[in-house]
C-alpha cells in the first residue's frame, strides 16, 4: 500500500510517538466508554421500566442526541472547563480527562437508547417471570441489565466506535498537544492540514485496524460467551 | 424473611375481566382450598391461562375480586407459578435456583443446600453448572418446576407445562408435580390433554368461552358429567358457547 | 459534583488517559497554525525542555482564536502575530508585557499554470489588483488568523474588498494553513501563506510561489505572558522564563537556527 507506506513504517518500527498516540486513544476512548456505561446502562434501564409523565420525551431526546456533532459537545465542554468557566477551578482543559469527559457526554446517549431498546425488549419477555418470583423493582433492573450483558457489549461497542473516531470535540478541549493530548484523529487531522496526506492516511488506517481489533475482540467475547450462557 | 402469611384459600368472587372489547373471564366464582390437584380444562381460548394469570396476581380483575388468604395483596407470598414457556434467566442451571430462593427471601447459608434438593427432586444434579439456556426442552421444564418449587409454595399454578414435551418429559414433569402434590402442596394446573387430565386431577373445573361451566370431583366429571356441553367435551366434539 | 469529578479522574487514571499526578513543570502556550505546521515548536521546545525542564504544551490556533485562549486564562503564554490584535489584547490588560521575537514572510502561493499572470512579480498589491481583474480564484483562511488578517489589510491597500463583495472568485474556507494549501491545490487558486508553513508543507506539487519579497508582506511575531492579575492561577514564573527564554540571545540564535531544506524559515529580532 503506497499511500500509508509512511504510517506502516512507523507501526513496524515501534515508533515510540505513534505508539504513545494510540496508547493515549484507547485510553481516553475506553474512559469514556466506562464512564458513559456508568451512567447510560442505568439510565437506559430505568426508562425502560419505568413508566412516569415525560418518559416519551426522554426517550425522543436521547434517542436525538446519539446524533450530537461533536464539536458543539467539545465547545459547550470547553465553555464549562475553561478557567473562566464554572468548573475551570479543576484546571482540566487541554487535559486528557477533559477528552474523557467530552467523549462521555457524546456517547452516554447512545450507550442509554440502545439499553433502553434492548432492555425494554428483554422485560417483554422477563416480566410475567419476574413477577411471578415477585422480584422489587431495582433487582429487575439489576436482572435485566446482568441478562443483557451480551447485547449491552454491543451498545458499548457503538459507543466505542463513535468516541475513537470523533475529532471535533477532542480536538477543542483537548489542544491538540503534541505528546500529551494528541491523539489518532488529531493526529490526522494535524497531518492532513500540513499537506501529508499519505501519512495522514496510514494514521487513518492504523485508526481503522485499531477499531477493527477491538471489534473483533468484541465479538469473540460475545461467540464464547453465547456458547457459555446461551 | 417473608411474611408466612398463607395464600390459601385463593378466592375468585365474581371476577370478570375486560381485554378491550373481548370479555376474557367472566362472573367466576371458585374457591381453591388446600387438596388435591384441581385441574383446568376446555377448549383453547375458553381463560385457562387468564384464570392462571389472575390466581398469580399477575393482572388485575376489571369486575369483582381475587384475594389470596382472605388479602387482596397480589404480591405473592407462598404461591408459585410454572408457565408454558418458562424464561430461563442468561446463567446456570443452579444459578438459576439461586436467584429463586434469593427473591424468596430464602437465608443465603442455606442456598447450596435448597439447591441440591431442588436438583434432586427434578432429577437434574448433573447439569447444575450448565447454562439453563442450553438445556433440553423437557429439562428446562423441570429446572422452571424446581424454580417454582424453591418458593416453598402452598399453591403451584401450572399453565399447560407439558403441552410442547415429548411423552417421556411429560412424564417426568408430572411425576414432580404428584409428588408436590403429594408433599402437600396445593396444584392448579390448566391442560387441555384428557388423558394427563385423569391422571392428575382429583377435581375439575370446566371453562368454556370465559365462564366457569362445570366443576366437580374427577370421577365426578369423568363418569357422570352433568352437562351436554360437558359430554360434548368429553367426547371430543368441538364445543363453543352458543 | 465533587463526587462526580473524583469519579471522572478516577476513571481516566484507571484506563491511564491521565497520569496520576501530572508532572506539573508544564505551561500551556497558546498559538498559531504556522508555527506549529512549520514544525518550529518541534525544535525548540525540546531545547528550551533541556534547559529549563519545563514541558511546553502547545496549542495550535489562529491567532484570534489563540488570544482568545489567553483571555479566558486558558494558557500561560501567547505565541501570536498579528500586531494590531497583540496591541487590543494588551490594551485590555490581558497581558503582562508584548515582546517582538522574530519575523516571517507571507508569500502569495498559486498555481503553477498562473492563471492571473502575477508570477515573479514582487508587488504584492499590484498581483491581488490582477487577481481581482482577472477573478481569478483566491482561497482566503477567513478564520481571523494573523494570515487571515495581514491578508485582509493587503486587500484594503489595493483598494478592494472582495469578502465584503462576496465575489464568486473568493472562497473563504475557515481552517488553518495547511487546510488553505490544500484547497488552494485542489481548486487551482492563489492564497497567501507564511513562508513557514510552505516550505514544510508536503504536498506543494502543483503550486508554486508567484509573489515574494515585497516589504508589506512583512510577518512580526509577538510574545505574551498572560496576565496574572487577571487569571491567577497562571504560572508567571514558568511562563515568564519561556518568553526570556524566546527573546533571548541564545533562543534567537536556536530560532535562526531552525532550517528545512537549507532554508531559514524564522528570523529573530528581540528587542530591535
Amino acid at each position: 500500500m503506497h499511500e500509508g507506506s509512511g504510517a506502516w513504517q512507523l507501526v513496524v518500527s515501534g515508533d515510540p510517538a505513534l505508539y504513545a498516540i494510540v496508547r493515549l486513544s484507547l485510553a481516553v476512548s475506553l474512559s469514556a466508554v466506562a464512564l458513559a456505561a456508568l451512567v447510560g446502562l442505568p439510565l437506559g434501564g430505568a426508562l425502560a421500566l419505568a413508566r412516569f409523565p415525560g418518559r416519551g420525551v426522554l426517550i425522543v431526546i436521547i434517542n436525538a442526541f446519539m446524533g450530537l456533532p461533536p464539536v458543539v459537545v467539545g465547545l459547550a465542554v470547553y465553555l464549562l472547563l475553561s478557567r473562566s468557566g464554572p468548573l475551570g477551578d479543576y484546571g482540566l482543559l487541554f487535559t486528557p480527562t477533559a477528552m474523557v469527559i467530552a467523549q462521555a457526554i457524546l456517547i452516554t446517549p447512545i450507550i442509554a437508547a440502545l439499553t433502553r431498546q434492548t432492555v425494554e425488549d428483554l422485560w417483554l419477555e422477563y416480566r410475567d417471570e419476574m413477577n411471578a418470583m415477585g422480584v422489587t423493582p431495582f433487582a429487575r433492573l439489576a436482572t435485566l441489565l446482568y441478562d443483557a450483558r451480551i447485547a449491552l457489549v454491543t451498545a458499548m461497542l457503538a459507543g466505542f466506535g463513535r468516541a475513537a473516531a470523533e475529532v471535533g470535540a477532542v480536538m477543542i478541549v483537548g489542544g491538540n498537544i503534541d505528546g500529551f493530548t494528541r491523539t489518532m484523529t488529531t493526529a490526522i487531522a494535524l497531518e492532513t492540514s500540513k499537506g501529508d496526506l499519505p501519512l495522514a492516511m496510514g494514521l487513518g488506517l492504523v485508526l481503522l485496524a485499531i477499531v477493527l481489533a477491538v471489534n473483533a475482540s468484541a465479538w469473540g467475547l460475545r461467540v464464547f460467551a453465547e456458547r457459555r450462557i446461551g | 424473611m417473608r411474611a408466612p402469611a398463607p395464600d390459601l384459600p385463593l378466592m375468585f368472587e365474581n371476577v370478570s375481566l375486560r381485554a378491550g372489547d373481548t370479555l376474557l373471564l367472566r362472573d367466576i366464582d371458585l374457591i381453591i382450598r388446600p387438596g388435591a390437584p384441581t385441574l383446568l380444562v376446555g377448549p383453547n381460548g375458553a381463560g385457562k391461562s387468564t384464570l392462571l394469570r389472575l390466581a398469580m396476581g399477575l393482572v388485575a380483575p376489571t369486575l369483582g375480586a381475587v384475594t389470596w388468604g382472605g388479602s387482596p395483596d397480589p404480591a405473592p407470598r407462598r404461591r408459585a407459578m410454572l408457565f408454558q414457556r418458562p424464561v430461563m434467566l442468561r446463567r446456570s442451571a443452579g444459578a438459576n435456583l439461586i436467584y429463586a430462593l434469593k427473591h424468596a427471601g430464602v437465608a443465603r447459608d442455606v442456598w447450596p443446600a435448597r439447591v441440591r434438593d431442588l436438583l434432586e427432586r427434578v432429577g437434574l444434579e448433573h447439569v447444575a453448572q450448565r447454562p439453563a439456556r442450553k438445556l433440553l426442552g423437557g429439562e428446562q421444564q423441570r429446572l422452571a418446576l424446581a424454580r417454582a418449587l424453591a418458593r416453598d409454595p402452598e399453591i403451584l399454578l401450572l399453565d399447560e407445562p407439558t403441552a410442547n414435551l415429548d411423552p417421556a418429559a411429560t412424564r417426568a414433569v408430572e411425576e414432580i408435580v404428584l409428588n408436590a402434590a403429594a408433599s402437600g402442596v396445593k396444584i392448579l394446573m390448566a391442560s387441555h390433554d384428557l388423558g394427563q387430565v385423569r391422571r392428575l386431577a382429583g377435581e375439575v373445573c370446566f371453562l368454556v368461552a370465559g365462564r366457569l361451566h362445570e366443576k366437580a370431583a374427577a370421577e365426578v366429571f369423568f363418569q357422570h358429567p352433568q352437562s351436554p356441553l360437558t359430554q360434548a367435551f368429553l367426547r371430543g366434539d368441538l364445543v363453543m358457547e352458543t | 459534583m465533587r463526587f462526580f469529578m473524583k469519579l471522572i479522574l478516577a476513571a481516566t487514571v484507571a484506563f491511564g488517559a491521565a497520569p496520576a499526578q501530572a508532572q506539573d513543570k508544564s505551561i500551556i502556550v497558546a498559538s498559531t497554525t504556522s508555527t506549529q505546521d512549520s514544525g518550529l515548536f518541534n525544535y525548540l521546545l525540546p531545547l528550551f525542555k533541556a534547559k529549563t525542564g519545563i514541558d511546553v504544551k502547545v496549542i495550535a490556533q489562529g491567532t484570534g482564536q489563540a488570544l482568545d485562549t489567553g483571555r479566558r486564562g486558558d494558557a500561560d503564554v501567547v505565541f501570536v502575530h498579528a500586531k494590531s490584535a497583540e496591541e487590543k489584547f494588551m490594551a485590555e490588560g490581558f497581558g503582562v508585557k508584548r515582546f517582538d521575537v522574530m519575523y516571517n514572510d507571507f508569500v502569495l502561493v498559486g498555481p503553477v499554470a498562473d492563471p492571473a499572470g502575477v508570477k515573479g512579480g514582487k508587488d504584492i498589491v499590484a498581483a491581488l489588483k490582477i487577481i481581482d481583474a482577472k477573478k481569478a480564484p483566491f482561497v482566503s483562511r477567513g478564520d481571523k488568523s494573523g494570515t487571515h488578517l495581514a491578508e485582509l489589510a493587503l486587500w484594503k491597500d489595493a483598494g478592494l474588498d472582495p469578502a465584503a463583495n462576496k465575489e464568486s472568485w473568493y472562497r473563504e474556507i475557515g481552517q488553518g494553513m495547511g487546510a488553505a494549501l490544500n484547497t488552494a491545490k485542489a481548486m487551482g487558486a492563489y492564497v497567501l501563506s507564511d513562508r513557514g508553513t510552505w516550505i514544510s508543507f508536503k504536498g506543494k506539487d502543483g503550486l508554486a510561489i508567484a509573489v515574494e519579497g515585497d516589504a508589506k508582506l512583512f510577518n512580526q511575531y509577538g510574545v505574551i505572558l498572560v496576565n496574572p492579575a487577571k487569571h491567577p492561577h497562571v504560572k508567571a514564573d514558568l511562563g515568564q522564563a519561556f518568553v526570556n527564554y524566546v527573546i533571548s540571545p541564545e533562543g534567537q540564535k536556536d530560532i535562526a537556527g531552525y532550517r528545512i531544506e537549507g532554508q531559514q524559515l524564522f528570523f529573530p529580532n528581540a528587542g530591535k
